[in-house]
């Protein structure tokens, strides 16, 4: 469904994305882990073109989806149809980056409305059937800043979702959340997983890559060092810098 | 010398034409705050467009703005331009003037509170789909706006102020019909005071209400309480 083919990402001097591919299957739950400044970030970003690779292709569903490259020069598509393959690409962030000035309910009616010109009505409907998915029906008119960290984060998987995307990108979902928090926002992420979405998930949790994830990616320097299903990654690494990362998270 | 001494029944019968003068002033001030209030916004987004053009023609204009005086920028207006056969009224020569001087300084206030906005707040308006244009409308400016509403109130306040600049035009605004009434008068004194009373009568009940303002900004977004609180009856 998406492949990224030789993608390269540079910030200044900084290689940070070093020739990577990476292909992802309908349904499929991919998890990636690496040391911090790996470029799992940066990686995630290119899905929806947050950030524009130097080099490499971005398909989904077969199609260059953002831009061409003719003769070695990159030439974006009109933004119209930069913004119709992000509505069908949700990401949730670290920070969970809800607008502080819209509640939580109009956090997840605005881009249904705003973007995809719902009625407000069939808007509202499906944003308070997705905020009690999340559990959180109660908490509709209240603002992020008057929510839990947990709270918020669920919110930002339903704003996402209103959206009907195909694929969900997770960067680090869990990082900013106190630990006793942490769990809740995982089990609706284990649930989305359950009915069937699409996901790739940047995460620290190796326990959750470990239970949930079809296949697991470990990168390191901007590049892919190893992939597999999670029984292989987490049991028996092939790379020795796998093993050094694992032991290192495990002794955490 | 003389000690100067307030003359009541000079005060008495200036007020109604410093009256007229202070409405005018206020007026004066109404009109620029909601030209400048406007026309900053589109400054402020011409500094921040892709296009490399719009922002230096707006940076130009800004930087002008703010690098010659005020007082000189609406003389030119009023007395240069009819050289050029473009004769303004005063009152027209005043509004053009400040506006074009607070659009300037506004569109820098506007454009820091719109760098103020967390990247993440873009960040997760394009991941839904969001146009730039849509996101900087409906995400970035109502964060934006809502940051610089203390500095703003307190360019208006800035701006009651300036208006008296316009005594310069001839325009009978409060400094200026003062002045009128001591040509006629000489006495400096009682005339002076009232306008500078006049002045303090509208400025600090301003003043105080920044300042209401620059408390609520701190507050943060929080659910509207009930809106209307019950009106205490009155015993009549
Ligand atoms: N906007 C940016 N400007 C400059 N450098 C950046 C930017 N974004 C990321 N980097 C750098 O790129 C490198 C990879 O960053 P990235 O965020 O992708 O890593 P990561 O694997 O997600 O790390 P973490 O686990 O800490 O989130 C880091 O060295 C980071 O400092
Ligand atoms: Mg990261």
């Amino acid at each position: 469904m998406i492949q990224l083919e030789e993608i390269h990402k540079s910030f200044g001097d900084t290689h940070v994305l070093r020739g990577v591919s990476l292909s992802i299957e309908r349904g499929e739950v991919v998890c990636i882990i690496g040391p911090s400044g790996s470029g799992k970030s940066t990686l995630l970003r290119c899905v929806n073109y947050l950030e524009q690779p130097e080099k490499g292709r971005i398909l989904i569903d077969g199609q260059n989806v953002y831009r061409d490259v003719v003769g070695g020069k990159i030439k974006n598509y009109p933004m119209r149809q930069i913004t119709a393959t992000r509505q069908k690409v949700g990401m949730v962030f670290q920070q969970f980056n809800l607008f502080p000035h819209l509640s939580a309910l109009q956090n997840v009616m605005e881009a249904p409305v705003q973007v995809k010109r719902m009625k407000r009505a069939d808007a509202e409907h499906k944003a308070r059937s997705l905020l009690a998915d999340v559990g959180l029906a109660d908490k509709a008119d209240q603002y992020p800043e008057e929510l839990s960290g947990g709270q918020q984060q669920r919110v930002a998987i339903a704003r996402a979702l209103a959206m009907e995307p195909d694929v969900m990108l997770f960067d680090e979902a869990t990082s900013a959340l106190d630990p006793e928090l942490v769990g809740e926002v995982l089990e609706i992420m284990r649930q989305l997983a359950v009915e069937g979405m699409t996901m790739v998930v940047v995460t620290h949790e190796m326990g959750f890559a470990r239970q949930v994830a079809d296949r697991v990616i470990f990168m390191d320097h901007g590049m892919i060092v190893e992939e597999g299903p999670p029984q292989a990654i987490f049991e028996t690494p092939r790379e020795e810098r796998t093993r050094d990362f694992l032991r290192l998270v495990q002794a955490a | 010398m003389e000690r100067p001494v307030f003359d009541w029944e000079l005060a008495r019968e200036s007020w109604p034409a410093l009256f007229e003068g202070l409405k005018l002033t206020v007026e004066l001030t109404f009109i620029v705050i909601a030209i400048s209030l406007v026309l900053g916004v589109f400054v402020a987004l011409a500094r921040l467009s892709k296009h490399r053009s719009l922002r230096i023609v707006t940076g130009a204009y800004v930087d002008f703005m703010r690098a010659t005086p005020l007082l000189l920028q609406l003389i030119y207006l009023y007395f240069v331009l009819p050289a050029f056969g473009i004769r303004l009224e005063p009152f027209i020569a005043a509004v053009v003037g400040l506006s074009l001087n607070y659009s300037a300084y506004l569109s820098e206030v506007y454009r820091s509170g719109i760098q103020a906005i967390p990247r993440g707040q873009l960040d997760a308006a394009a991941a839904l789909g969001m146009s730039p244009a849509l996101s900087m409308r409906r995400i970035v400016l109502p964060q934006a706006i809502r940051i610089v509403i203390p500095t703003l109130g307190n360019y208006f306040v800035a701006l009651f102020k300036d208006t008296s600049l316009a005594s310069a035009l001839t325009l009978r605004e409060l400094l200026f019909s003062g002045q009128i009434i001591i040509t006629r008068t000489y006495d400096y004194f009682t005339i002076y005071t009232m306008v500078l009373f006049m002045y303090f009568l509208v400025g600090y009940p301003s003043l105080v209400f920044v300042r209401y303002l620059e408390k609520r900004a701190r507050s943060g977004y929080r659910r509207r309480r009930p809106t209307r609180t019950p009106v205490p009856v009155q015993p009549t």
